[in-house]
C-alpha cells in the first residue's frame, strides 16, 4: 500500500508568538519554524509499518506552505519518507485550516494510485483545532479515526483495528482501507533525522505544486472563512497582599470572596 | 522590522544555508529532549553518560565531515554548529565527540591506510568502537615536541615504551592513536585494547569535565604490527594538523554554554526582585548582561568566518588559536559573571553556570591553553616564538 502523511510547519513550541498589525496572521520574520511534532508521528508510524515488514510501497509526504515550508518536508524526508509533495502558491497562504484541507484534497484526487492510508497528527500545536485531518477525510470521502494510540493490520493491510483512548476506557475500532487516521501522542516515539540522512534527503523527489494546476478554488469552497487573527487580552495587574502572615490570608480570603468572587 | 533574538543578536543565522540550519536544529532539538534533562546529574556522579553513545552515533553526529565510511560528508560550518549546540548541553560530551570525531577518525582517515579506514572508521561512526588520542604526557602538554613515548622497531614490529596523560577517553576506548617519537622522528600508531603491556587508568577526583572520562596510558614493552603506524603521518605537523580540527570545534563549542548560561540569567535577572525592583532593572546588571551579548556576538561572527575560510580551504591555524583563546575567555567569563548574578542559587548545580564555568577550566586548558594560543598569535606576528 501507499501511505500520505501530512505534514504542517509550524512555529517552534519555544518561539514567541506575534500577531501581525493587520490581524492576518503571525509574524514570521526570524520565526523559528518546526515540522509539527504530531504529523512526525504519523511519518514515523508509516515507516515502523514498513519496517516491521508491511507492504508499504511508498510513502509520501504532503504540506501546504510557502518556501520555508520545505524544511519541514525535508524533515519528514530524512526521517524516511520516500518523496514529496510540497503545495506552495501564495494563493494558498492561508490561516484558514478546512481551505488547505480543501486544497490538499484536490492534490490528492488526481493522484490515481490512491493511498492505503492517510495519516495526520491529531492536531497541530499552532492553531489547535484538530481541523485538517477529519476535512481532509471529508473532502475525499474516506472514513476516518481520530486520535489513535494503537494499530495493527489486519487481513494484509485491507483492514485494521484501532485504539484511542476515551473518558475511562480504551475504544476499539476495525475499519478497511482506504482510511484516514490522525495520531495521538504516545503511539509511537519519532526518531531524529539523522544528519547523514538530512544530506541524503537533498536527493529526494520533491514535486511542487502550484495553482495553476487545480481547479480555480478559494477560500469560500471549503465553508468558513479565517477572518482575523488578534492578541490575547493583557493580562491585569497583579496585586500583592502585604501585612502580616495572618493579616495577608484574611485579606486574600476577602478579596477571593468579594472581589474575585471565586469562594 | 524583526525583533532581536537575544542569543543571536546579528542573526548570524541568517549567513547560515538551509543545510547548515537544519544539522543545527536537528542536533538542538536532540541536547533539549536527550542531553539536558539528565546531564547535571551524570556531572554530579562523576560519571560519562555512557548510554547516549548510540545515540549520538545513530544521530550520525561521530566524523561527520567525512566522506564515506558511513559518514554524513557535512562542511565545516555544520560540525562547527553541532558542536556548539552539543556543548550547549555539556562540554564532556562535546569533548567526547570531538575527540572521536577529529582526534581518532581525522587522523586515520588523513594518514591511516586504506585497510586502517575500512576497519576502523565505519565502527568508529557507528559508535561501536571509541577512540582516543594520546599525545600529551605527564612531564608537560604544552610542549609536545620533546616526547618520551618512544616506539623502536623491531622486524616488522615496533615497541612501545612510556605514558600519556590526560587522555580524553582512555578507559573508554577500543583503539588509541598514540604518538611516539622514533628513529626517524615522530610517528602515529594505532594502539589497540588488549595488546600485551598497555593498559589504561581513570583519572579521579576531577571537578572539571565530570561528564567525561579522562585517563592516562601506559605502555610497557607494546608490541605493535608496523601494519597499525599510521603510514602517512611523519613529524610533529601530523598531530598539530589534529589539533588543528579540534581546536576549532572548540572555539564553536564554547558558545553553547555561554548561551546557555546567558539564556539561564537573562531569564532569573528578570524575575528576582531585590530593592523593590527586578534585577534586570538595574544599571550594573543591564551593563553585565549587555556586555555578555557583545561578546557572545563577537565570538558568533568570529567563528562563522573562521569556518568559511576553513571549508573554502583558506584557513591559517593561528585563526583557528586566535578564535579559540577568544571564545575560551569570553565564555568562560560569562559563565563565572552568570553563576555570580545567580547569587547562592548559582552554586548548585539546580542551574548549569557552576557546571559550565567548572567545564570550561578544562576547555581553556586542552587543545593548547589560552597562554600558547597567545605565544601562537604572538610568534605569526613577530616571526619570533617565544614559548
Ligand atoms: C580534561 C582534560 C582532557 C584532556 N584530553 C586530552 C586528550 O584527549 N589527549 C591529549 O593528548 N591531551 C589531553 N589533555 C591534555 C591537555 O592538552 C594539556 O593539559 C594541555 O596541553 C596543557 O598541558 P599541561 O597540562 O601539561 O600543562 P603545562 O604545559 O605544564 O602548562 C602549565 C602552565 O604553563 C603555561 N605555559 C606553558 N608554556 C608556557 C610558556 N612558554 N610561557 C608561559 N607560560 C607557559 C601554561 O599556559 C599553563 O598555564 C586533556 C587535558 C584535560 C584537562
Amino acid at each position: 500500500m501507499r501511505i500520505l502523511t501530512v505534514i504542517k510547519q509550524v512555529p517552534d513550541s519555544n518561539a514567541a508568538i506575534k500577531v501581525k498589525g493587520d490581524g492576518s496572521g503571525i509574524e514570521t520574520a526570524g520565526l523559528k519554524q518546526v515540522c509539527d511534532p504530531f504529523d512526525e508521528f504519523g511519518v514515523e508510524l508509516a515507516i515502523q509499518l514498513r519496517e516491521k515488514g508491511n507492504d508499504v510501497e511508498e510513502i509520501v509526504a504532503i504540506c501546504v506552505g510557502g518556501d520555508k515550508a520545505a524544511e519541514a518536508l525535508r524533515t519528514a524526508l530524512a526521517m524516511g519518507a520516500d518523496r514529496a509533495v510540497h503545495i506552495n502558491d501564495p494563493k494558498f497562504q492561508s490561516m484558514n485550516e478546512l481551505f488547505i484541507a480543501y486544497v490538499m484534497a484536490e492534490v490528492v484526487k488526481k493522484d490515481e494510485k490512491g493511498y492505503g492510508f492517510v495519516f495526520c497528527g491529531k492536531n497541530n500545536i499552532d492553531l489547535d483545532s484538530g481541523a485538517v485531518g477529519p476535512a481532509l477525510a471529508e473532502y475525499l470521502d474516506l472514513p476516518h479515526v481520530g486520535a489513535v494510540t494503537g494499530l495493527d493490520l489486519t487481513n494484509g493491510g485491507k483492514s485494521f483495528v484501532a485504539r484511542r483512548r476515551v473518558e475511562g476506557a480504551e475504544e476499539v475500532l476495525e475499519g478497511e482501507t482506504p482510511a484516514l487516521l490522525t495520531i495521538e501522542k504516545g503511539l509511537v516515539e519519532p526518531r531524529y533525522p539523522s544528519l547523514p540522512n538530512l544530506m541524503k534527503a537533498k536527493k529526494k523527489p520533491v514535486q511542487v505544486v502550484t495553482s495553476a494546476e487545480l481547479p480555480d478554488i478559494d477560500a469560500s469552497t471549503a465553508g468558513t472563512d479565517f477572518i482575523e487573527m488578534s492578541p490575547p487580552p493583557p493580562r491585569p495587574d497583579c496585586k500583592f497582599v502585604e501585612g502580616e502572615p495572618e493579616e495577608m490570608a484574611r485579606e486574600l480570603v476577602r478579596l477571593l470572596r468579594e472581589e474575585a468572587k471565586v469562594v | 522590522m524583526q525583533p532581536i533574538d537575544p542569543y543571536d543578536f546579528y542573526r548570524v543565522g541568517d549567513l547560515l544555508s538551509d543545510d547548515e540550519r537544519q544539522v543545527r536544529d536537528t542536533v538542538a532539538k536532540f541536547v533539549d529532549e536527550r542531553v539536558l534533562p539528565n546531564i547535571a546529574e551524570h556531572f554530579e556522579k562523576d560519571e560519562f553518560p555512557r548510554e547516549m553513545i548510540p545515540e549520538v552515533a545513530e544521530l550520525g553526529l561521530l566524523g561527520c565531515t567525512i566522506d564515506g565510511y558511513d559518514c554524513a560528508g557535512l562542511n565545516y560550518v555544520s560540525y562547527g554548529l553541532m558542536c556548539q549546540e552539543l556543548e550547549r548541553g555539556d562540554s564532556g560530551l562535546r569533548s567526547f565527540v570531538s575527540v572521536q570525531s577529529s582526534l581518532v577518525m581525522f587522523p586515520i582517515h588523513e594518514y591511516g591506510s586504506e585497510e586502517q579506514k575500512n576497519r576502523w572508521l565505519p565502527a568508529l561512526a557507528k559508535g561501536e568502537a571509541i577512540g582516543c588520542f594520546g599525545l600529551t604526557e605527564p612531564d608537560g602538554g604544552s610542549d609536545p615536541g620533546v616526547m618520551k613515548t618512544v616506539a623502536k622497531r623491531d622486524g616488522d614490529d615496533w615497541i612501545i615504551n612510556g605514558a600519556k596523560m590526560w587522555i580524553t577517553n582512555g578507559c573508554l576506548s577500543d583503539v588509541a592513536v598514540v604518538w611516539a617519537e622514533t628513529d626517524e622522528g615522530k610517528r602515529g600508531f594505532l594502539v589497540e585494547r588488549g595488546m600485551k603491556g598497555y593498559t589504561t587508568r581513570e583519572i579521579k577526583r576531577k571537578f572539571s569535565l565530570r561528564a567525561s572520562v579522562t585517563s592516562e596510558l601506559f605502555f610497557d614493552n607494546v608490541r605493535v604490527p608496523d601494519a597499525n603506524r599510521l603510514p602517512k603521518a611523519e613529524g610533529l605537523a601530523a598531530p598539530l594538523s589534529c589539533l588543528t580540527q579540534a581546536r576549532f570545534g572548540i572555539a564553536w563549542g564554547v558558545i553553547g554554554p555561554a548561551i546557555a548560561c546567558f539564556n539561564e540569567v537573562l531569564d532569573y535577572s528578570k524575575v528576582r526582585v531585590l530593592f523593590g525592583s527586578p534585577l534586570s532593572h538595574k544599571q550594573a546588571i543591564q551593563m553585565r548582561l549587555a556586555d555578555m551579548s557583545r561578546r557572545i556576538t563577537t565570538a558568533q561572527l568570529l567563528v562563522m568566518q573562521l569556518g568559511r575560510m576553513k571549508d573554502a580551504g583558506t584557513m591559517h591555524h593561528t585563526q583557528v588559536s586566535l578564535a579559540k583563546w577568544n571564545n575560551c575567555r569570553m565564555a568562560i567569563d560569562i559563565c563565572r559573571d552568570a553563576r555570580d548574578m545567580l547569587g547562592g542559587s548559582g552554586i548548585t548545580v539546580e542551574f548549569s553556570p557552576i557546571r559550565h564555568m567548572l567545564n570550561l577550566e578544562s576547555v581553556i586548558t586542552y587543545e593548547g591553553t589560552e597562554t600558547i594560543h597567545q605565544l601562537i598569535v604572538g610568534g605569526e606576528l613577530t616571526g619570533v616564538y617565544a614559548f
